[in-house]
Parts: C-alpha cells; sequence; structure tokens
C-alpha cells in the first residue's frame, strides 16, 4: 500500500489539489483526505466500459482500438458537416488535438459551455469581468455572495477552501470574520447558512441586479416597494452589506446563466459589481462545472482566437454563437457525423438537438457508459484524467493546475485517442489527395 | 544530413562584432553560425540588408491576460484572420493574435525570439502552454515578484540572503527568466482598490515600493543573471509622472551589477515620462528622461512606443488599468492573484485626433531619438499596450526618416507642436542603429548575446533576417514594407519564411535560468517559510506549484551562480 499525497480531484470545477488516497494493486483504495463525497466517489472509480466497441446491425460489438480509431477516422474524414463536442471533463492537451482534427476536416468544434456558462463568457465579450484567484477570495473577502448557485452541494468544498467557510490572511477568524449572502430560487443548504437570503421569483434575476446596482449607483428612490418578491429593505440591506465590505465577491451559477434573460443577466451582474467597485473591491466569478470546462475555453482561444463554437468550414475560424454552437447546429440538422467526448449530450442537450444526434453516426470517447453512448455507433473507452492519464486542467479561477497519473492503466488517454484519429484522417487525406 | 547553409554578397549588420553595412558571407552549418561550409544550400543576398535574428525584449505574447484579451475581443480576433496552409495553423487577431500568428508574423518581421515580461507565477503553467503553440520563436518569461508575500516579509526584516533564496526558487519553479516588477507595493493595495506611489508606506507591509526595488536589485545581483531586473514602476500613465519616474531611476543607484549590463532595465517608459499637472496641460517630459538616460551606466530602457489605432491594453497594473477603463468606459477585465500580482485589460484607441494620444506618440519617438548611445534604448511597443508589435516596421521607419516623422505630425493633433520636442529633432537612425535596438542591444539587455542571440559571430545561433531593401534606401514606405516581410527569415539553420510567407514552422525553444543559491540552511529556512504560506494562504499546494518540466519541451537552460 502507498499513499499519495497532492492528487487533484477532477471532477468539478473547485479542482481541489491537496487529497490523499491509498494505492493498493494499482488501485485507489481509499481517500484518506481532501475530496468531498463525490470526488471520493470518482476517484475510487465505478463501472467503465470495457472495450472499443463498433455498433453492427444495431448492435455495438466489442472490437479493438485500431479498428475503432480508423472506423472513427473514416467517418470523420468524408464528413461534410462534423461536429466535435465536450472537451470539459478531459485534459488540455487532448483538447489541443481536438482543434487540430476540426482544423484539418473543416469542422466544427465546442465544449459544454455552449449549455452551461455560454452565456457567461458572451456577456464577457461585452463588458469584461472583475475577477481574481479563488486565493485572494480566501483571504481578502468579507463578503461572500452566491448567486443562483449552491456549492454546499454542487461544489462542495468550495466554501470550506476557498470562500465563507476558510480562513485567510486578512481574515483570520474564517467565517467569523465574514459574511454570506445567497440568491435562489428556492431555499438550498448553503442558504441556511447565511446571514442574508434573497428567495428571489424564477426569471427575475435581471430585474434584481438592476435594484441593487441602482442602490449601489445612489439610486435607492428609483427602487420600487418589491422586486422578483424581495421587498426593497432587503435590497437596500444587500447593497450596503457590499458598501461597507473590504472586499466582496458574487459566485454565480447556472441559476443566473441558464435562467431567462442569460446573459443578459450576467451583463447586469458584472456591471451591478462594478458599481460596487465605486465603493469597495469587488470581484465576480462564474461557477464552473466540469473541472476543465474552462480549460478548454482556455486552449480554443489561445489556439484559434475564440473560446468555443468555433467553425472551420472556412479553413479559418470562425465564431458566432447562435450559428455555431453545437446545438445550433445540430437543431437546424446540418450535422453529418459527431465525434463526443467526455461529455453526455443526450442528457443536457434540447429535444431536437438530441433526436438529430440519434439520426447521424456518432463517436464517443468516455471512459463510462451515460446516454449518449446508449446510440453511439463507435464507443471508444478511455483512461480516466488526473487518475490514470495527466495533463493541464484550468480551475474556475483560471489557475492552472496538472492533474496526476495516480495509477496505470491499459486504457488510452483521450489524447492519445484522439491524435490517433488525426494521423489517420492525414492519411485517409493524403491518399485522397493522390 | 548535415544542414549547411551560405548567405553570399549580403550587406551585414551585425553590431555586436562591430560589422557595420559590410559585404560579408554568413555560413550556418546544424543550425550554428560557422566560418564555412561545404556542401551548402546557397542564399544570394545580393545587394539585401542581412541582419541577425530579432529580440524582442517585451512583449506580451503568452499567458493568462493575453488570452484574457483574446476571449473578450472577438472582434479583434476577426481582424487578420487566415485559412490553415499546408505549414500554417488557421490565423486570427490583431493586438491579440492567437499563439500561432504569433510566431509567424514575428518571423516574417525577421524576429527569432521574443520575452514574455509578464508571468503571475501562479499562472505560470499558462504561459508555457501557450509558448508551446508559439512556433518558431525562441521565447521565455520573466515571473512577477515584487507584489509577492513572501518578498514583502523579507524586505520588511531586510534579510536579504532569504530575499536571493526566494527569487532563485521562484525563478526555477516557474521556469521563469528574471525578476520582473509592475507596480511594486501598488498592484497588490489593489487588493483593496488601492494603489501606492514610489515612497508611500504600505498600511498592510510596512515598507515601500522604493524599498522593494532597492531589494530585488540587490538580491538579482548577488547571482550572475543574464538580465537586470526589470521594471515596471510606480505611476504609470498619469501626467505629471516623470518626476517619480527620475527618483526610481535613482532608486538603484550604486547597486553593483553582477555583470556587464544595467542594474534596472526599465520598461515601456513613454507611459512614464509624462509632465503636465492634468490631461489639459500634459506635455512631454522624454527629454528629461533621455537626458538621465545619458549620464547614467545602471539603467536601461525600452520605449513602449505608440502605434495610432486600437489596441488591447493589458498589464499587472490592476490600478492603472481601472483608471483608463474610467476614461474610456469600454469594457475591463480584472484579476487579483492571491498573494503575488494582479492583471487588467481594457481596449484602447490612440488617435491622432487627440491632443494627448498625439503626444504620446511622439514620447516613444523622442526617448529613442534622444537617448545617444542606442545600446542603452530597445524598440519596443510594449505589445499590444501602446500598440501590437506588427507596428514595428512603422516606427523602423520612422526612426528612419525625418520626412515621414514630419508628414505624420502635420497630421495628428496640432497640440504636438507645443508640448514635444519632436518637431525640432533632426536624427534619423541608419540600419547599423536599427539592428542595435531591435536585435543587438536588446540581446545584450537580455544577457542573450553569450547565448547566441543578437550577432552572427561564429557559434551564435543561426538566426537571420534578409531584408529585401538596399542599405540606401531612405523611402520611409519602402522601409516599412521590407521590414514587415522579409526576403528571408533563417531560424536555427532552417529557411522558415522566403519571400514573405511561412514555409516552416519548427517548434521553438523555451530560455530559462537557474539561479544557484548556496547556502543550504539559509534555503531551507526560506522553504519552511514559503510551506507556512502555502499552507496558510494560497489555494493550490506547494507540490502542484512548480511548473512541470512536461511544460518546457525544448528547454534552454542558463545557469546563474552567485556572483563572486
Ligand atoms: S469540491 Fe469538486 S473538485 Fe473538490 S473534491 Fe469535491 S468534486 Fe472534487
Amino acid at each position: 500500500m502507498t499513499v499519495v499525497t497532492d492528487v487533484v480531484c477532477p471532477l468539478c470545477g473547485s479542482v481541489c489539489d491537496d487529497i490523499e488516497v491509498e494505492v493498493e494493486e494499482n488501485k485507489i483504495t481509499k481517500v484518506i483526505k481532501g475530496a468531498c463525497a463525490v470526488g471520493k466517489s470518482k476517484l475510487q472509480g465505478h463501472e467503465r466500459i470495457k472495450s472499443p466497441m463498433i455498433r453492427v446491425n444495431g448492435v455495438l460489438k466489442e472490437c479493438s482500438y485500431d479498428e475503432a480509431i480508423k472506423k472513427a477516422a473514416e467517418l470523420l474524414a468524408k464528413a461534410r458537416r462534423p461536429l466535435l463536442y465536450g472537451w470539459s471533463s478531459t485534459v488540455c492537451e487532448a483538447d489541443k488535438v481536438g482543434i487540430a482534427l476540426a482544423e484539418e476536416i473543416g469542422g466544427v468544434v465546442d465544449n459544454t459551455a455552449s449549455v452551461c456558462h455560454g452565456p457567461s463568457v458572451l456577456a464577457i465579450q461585452d463588458v469584461g469581468i472583475p475577477c481574481c484567484t479563488l486565493g485572494q477570495i480566501k483571504n481578502r473577502a468579507d463578503l461572500v455572495i452566491y448567486w443562483g448557485s449552491n456549492p454546499a452541494n454542487a461544489h462542495m468544498n468550495h466554501m470550506k477552501r476557498y470562500s465563507y467557510i476558510s480562513k485567510g490572511y486578512f481574515l483570520p477568524g474564517g467565517k467569523k470574520d465574514k459574511k454570506l449572502a445567497v440568491v435562489d430560487v428556492r431555499e438550498t443548504s448553503t442558504s441556511k447558512m447565511a446571514e442574508l437570503f434573497a428567495q428571489i421569483e424564477p426569471g427575475k434575476d435581471f430585474l434584481l441586479f438592476s435594484a441593487v446596482r441602482a442602490v449601489l449607483m445612489g439610486y435607492e428612490d428609483i427602487v420600487p416597494d418589491e422586486v422578483g418578491g424581495i421587498p426593497k429593505e432587503k435590497i437596500v440591506t444587500l447593497a450596503n452589506m457590499i458598501k461597507e465590505s473590504r472586499f466582496f465577491i458574487t459566485f454565480f451559477g447556472m441559476g443566473v446563466t441558464q435562467s431567462r434573460c442569460r446573459q443578459n443577466n450576467i451583463v447586469n451582474a458584472i456591471q451591478t459589481t462594478r458599481a460596487g467597485h465605486l465603493h469597495t473591491k469587488g470581484a465576480i466569478m462564474p461557477m464552473r462545472g466540469h473541472y476543465n470546462v474552462n480549460g478548454f475555453n482556455q486552449v480554443c482561444t489561445w489556439e484559434t482566437g475564440y473560446p468555443f463554437a468555433v467553425d472551420f468550414s472556412r479553413g479559418f475560424a470562425w465564431y458566432n454563437p447562435g450559428e455555431t454552437a453545437s446545438t445550433d447546429l445540430l437543431g437546424r440538422g446540418e450535422c453529418d457525423v459527431a465525434l463526443i467526448i467526455a461529455s453526455d449530450p443526450a442528457s443536457h442537450f434540447p429535444a431536437d438537438a438530441v433526436k438529430h444526434l440519434a439520426r447521424i453516426p456518432v463517436i464517443i470517447i468516455d471512459p463510462y457508459h451515460n446516454p449518449t453512448t446508449e446510440f453511439a455507433d463507435i464507443v471508444i473507452p478511455s483512461a480516466i484524467c488526473g487518475i490514470e492519464a495527466e495533463g493541464s486542467v484550468y480551475r474556475m479561477d483560471n489557475v492552472p493546475i496538472r492533474v496526476r497519473k495516480v495509477v496505470n492503466t491499459d486504457y488510452m488517454s483521450d489524447e492519445e485517442i484522439v491524435e490517433r484519429i488525426l494521423e489517420e484522417v492525414r492519411a485517409i487525406k493524403e491518399k485522397e489527395g493522390e | 544530413m548535415v544542414e549547411e547553409l551560405r548567405i553570399k554578397n549580403g550587406v551585414v549588420y551585425d553590431p555586436i562584432n562591430g560589422v557595420n553595412g559590410e559585404r560579408r558571407e554568413i555560413c550556418i552549418r546544424d543550425g550554428k553560425i560557422v566560418e564555412d561550409v561545404m556542401n551548402p544550400k546557397v542564399i544570394d543576398a545580393e545587394g539585401k540588408v542581412v541582419m541577425p535574428g530579432g529580440v524582442d525584449v517585451h512583449a506580451h505574447i503568452a499567458g493568462g491576460k493575453v488570452n484574457s484579451g483574446r476571449i473578450f475581443r472577438p472582434e479583434d480576433e476577426r481582424r487578420g484572420r487566415e485559412p490553415k496552409t499546408k505549414v500554417c495553423r488557421s490565423q486570427s487577431g490583431y493586438s491579440v493574435p492567437n499563439t500561432f500568428t504569433t510566431g509567424y508574423r514575428y518571423a516574417k518581421m525577421g524576429y527569432t525570439f521574443v520575452m514574455e515580461p509578464a508571468m503571475p507565477p501562479l499562472l505560470a503553467r499558462h504561459t508555457h502552454e501557450e509558448f508551446i503553440d508559439i512556433p518558431i520563436l525562441d521565447k521565455a518569461a520573466l515571473p512577477l515578484i515584487d507584489n509577492n508575500w513572501m518578498t514583502f516579509d523579507y524586505v520588511k526584516s531586510g534579510d536579504s540572503e532569504k530575499l536571493a533564496a526566494y527569487i532563485a526558487w521562484m525563478i526555477k519553479a516557474t521556469k521563469g527568466y528574471g525578476v520582473k516588477l509592475v507596480n511594486p507595493g501598488g498592484t497588490d493595495a489593489w487588493g483593496w482598490a488601492k494603489n501606492q506611489g514610489l515612497n508611500d508606506e504600505s498600511e498592510d507591509w510596512g515598507i515601500t515600493p522604493a524599498e522593494i526595488i532597492r531589494a530585488l536589485a540587490e538580491a538579482n545581483e548577488k547571482f550572475e543573471m543574464p538580465h537586470a531586473i526589470h521594471l515596471h514602476q510606480n505611476n504609470l500613465g498619469h501626467p505629471g509622472n516623470f518626476e517619480m519616474t527620475l527618483e526610481t531611476y535613482d532608486v538603484t543607484e550604486g547597486v553593483k551589477a553582477s555583470k556587464d549590463r544595467s542594474v534596472t532595465h526599465l520598461t515601456h517608459q513613454q507611459f512614464f515620462s509624462y509632465g503636465g499637472t492634468s490631461w489639459k496641460d500634459f506635455e512631454s517630459q522624454a527629454k528629461a528622461i533621455a537626458e538621465y538616460v545619458n549620464k547614467n551606466e545602471h539603467v536601461s530602457i525600452d520605449t513602449g512606443t505608440v502605434i495610432l489605432g486600437d489596441t488591447t491594453t493589458m498589464t499587472a497594473d490592476g490600478p492603472m488599468e481601472y483608471s483608463l477603463y474610467q476614461i474610456t468606459g469600454r469594457k475591463w477585465t480584472n484579476c487579483d492573484v492571491e498573494l503575488e500580482t494582479g492583471a487588467g485589460i481594457t481596449p484602447f484607441l490612440y488617435s491622432g485626433k487627440v491632443g494627448v494620444h498625439s503626444i504620446q506618440w511622439t514620447i516613444g519617438l523622442e526617448l529613442m531619438l534622444l537617448v545617444k548611445d542606442p545600446w542603452k534604448v530597445a524598440l519596443t511597443t510594449d505589445h499590444p499596450n501602446a500598440g501590437p508589435f506588427i507596428g514595428y516596421p512603422i516606427v523602423i521607419s520612422t526612426l528612419m526618416s525625418k520626412k515621414r516623422r514630419d508628414e505624420v505630425l502635420s497630421e495628428i493633433h496640432s497640440a504636438v507642436y507645443d508640448k514635444s520636442e519632436l518637431p525640432s529633432i533632426d536624427r534619423e537612425y541608419d540600419l547599423n542603429e536599427i539592428a542595435i535596438i531591435t536585435r543587438a542591444g536588446t540581446a545584450k539587455i537580455l544577457g542573450l548575446q553569450e547565448h547566441g542571440k543578437g550577432h552572427l559571430g561564429v557559434g551564435a545561433d543561426g538566426d537571420v533576417a534578409i531584408y529585401d531593401i538596399s542599405p540606401e534606401e531612405r523611402d520611409a514606405g519602402k522601409i516599412q514594407r521590407a521590414f514587415m516581410n522579409t526576403k528571408y527569415t533563417i531560424k536555427g539553420g532552417q529557411i522558415v519564411v522566403k519571400d514573405g510567407e511561412v514555409v516552416a514552422a519548427p517548434e521553438g525553444r523555451t530560455f530559462l535560468v537557474e539561479p544557484i543559491f548556496e547556502d543550504e540552511e539559509i534555503y531551507k529556512e526560506m522553504l519552511s517559510d514559503l510551506e507556512t504560506k502555502f499552507r496558510d494562504y494560497y489555494s493550490v499546494t506547494m507540490r502542484n506549484y512548480p511548473v512541470q518540466d512536461a511544460y518546457t519541451p525544448h528547454p534552454y537552460v542558463i545557469k546563474a551562480p552567485m556572483a563572486k
């Protein structure tokens, strides 16, 4: 038995990196400390796809990696409008190869941001974002606001490691020195801990941001008696908490990005942070879900100029979410082959997009079975990044961390699989060119 | 197979070796300059200008804030897009180009080395990941060590040995090249939305920026570091800041350099050479700055010359970017980095219609024309802050042609005639001086001449730029075009650009410095202080912090032993 320290959890955007595990016979047998319940369960592993498979006469049949990769490459090489989607629960090294593959075949490459924090990206492109790393929050933020996000369930270590419950240099007393405010449509385990909880009516976030912003900018008199179900008094209290803080942070989740007004909510949230900045120091941060959803956006940006929804059909990178995002493409029934990696669109895409996906050839690369594998035509199992394969990931605050390889595996890594597909595609194209 | 190359008949400018416009042959074997070759491929450079590959001393080309700039400016990415070719990846961007484009465009201008001057240590991996994706160029990065709480502790306690031990650790951990300072003290104060002047005492730490600068300069000189401390001082971009600039220069006077170079390299001094008391009576004080540089040996500068037009500003100077954003009301991104530094980004338009911008444009040129010794001043645009690096050929032609300067002066805001010396300066740079401010001098400032950069002597890297221009050419337009697209660029003996087209895109190397701190006891004590910082205040563990070797697939390591 060996103990491995400083293991990095490959699950949520918190990317906890102080985990200790016991390894016995090339298996993580115990998580000693550091991980939350869901992190633990991922680290200890569950049911895997056993072998590469190709669908023959409607049934998935086991095959070799070589066969699956070759077949995948053939499909992609002759595709007219291929989509390469997912990329958020794998490492940047795999993302890079994926972007090169998309470029090679003139495809569209897109990640899960399309259906989670895509609106946040659009808002940032509109107004920018005052942000910071999570340690800055731990050390300085005496007011923590979670808006439309419930870390106690979705990012379980977040408060303990980085925000309300953590102790910091200027806040040695931890939560004794800090205040917590929560805005959400329902009571949550997080809201129960908050000094101020505003239970907002669904879809009214935009209005509430506007009201808080008005108070911060000195227009308290124009705020009505009630906004989105929140009495004016409470709105003024929240604004005053911001004004009186030395450093405030707003973490926002999909409750804000995926509800009515979408990116406009985030623009307003960011402008509210700037309004707070007139009085004190403030920052705002999206609670990114998958551990490397941000990493794909980073890599895609430095390699193509744009963070997601990049269309290479013109030879150069073309970006126009609303036209070039995966759901747009599928919704229009345009796409003729899809490569899905490290994600499960069947569970998260709108119905019309899933319907189209089910009609076309689908290649999936993933360690686990999921509803998308149910209708996939080629299934390629991969090593689990952070456990069986190493590489870069970007935490929700843009801090890059290298996830570790803790145990050995016979599974190929995502990076190797996509690289092999790319090589095969190039070989096919070269032959055709002759 | 041995790769050999002979460049014949060219007119060579190699200032480090005292070659000033002579017809010489350049021979390359296995990537290095040699005396002679047996079976070479021959390039006939008849009538053309031959220089060492360009060396950029300061350009923000990779890392967290560059990428944040890209992310929030899709409108910039749409400028300059080009489809993938057999050799090149697809291209996007103007002031914040994608990584591949950065490599191609520099190579087309004849550059082969670029220094990324602001790497937040906690985000160092990001900078190196982007480096891997910048083809052709050799690169290095300077970690920001000045707003660091470890540095503050040791400045406060006066523990210069531990400070030296710490910078050694930090430069190694980040795979960096030297010591970078950006608004020392001020960027940390921005954690509370405050800022600091040179002699203001910090409320939290009880030290002044001047003390930080001096201490880091002394710590840097404890090693035989190739480069001086690289300083973006306090108070950037404010009217009247030239006085604090001169005071800042004085701070490191008397510190003894461990190598033949300046003690402090002061970067993009255009932004620090401002007179007046407000934007209304804003004026150039470039003359005062240049006079100081002329008289003193402990400083070198680069200019941060303005390119008129739209760009993206970005710096670790968080408070400065915030005030800029307040002026323009355009989009603004900020990123404070725990215990270490920060960053701000906002787009900016330098308009010839605006008096202040026009004067700023003159200042960057005045600095280069008024500093007499070209070895002390380097051409930069602080890419992309004062303008994108692809504006260099414009600056070169403007320095070489008084006529072009007069044309521009007559077109921009007339304030330049009262508030700047530029209209009265007649000096024109010659090609030898251009070679100094773009490669020979910059290589020396960075200590790279010992490592094969900035010259064409035997043993140097086979990095050569051949410009399709006669040495006698005075026409600014022709000069600009020639410096924009080389006839040939050769990198490590390989032709990478031919007739202005990228024909090969090999991977570049990463240059890293390894300072060797000798006293093990002191080093251990420093490490135990550092462990406390990680345990209590950082959001990552100390073992996950250092940049792994995987991020520098082609390292070139420079050892920096303790100075004698
Ligand atoms: S909070 Fe997220 S990253 Fe941390 S252990 Fe839990 S699932 Fe993993």
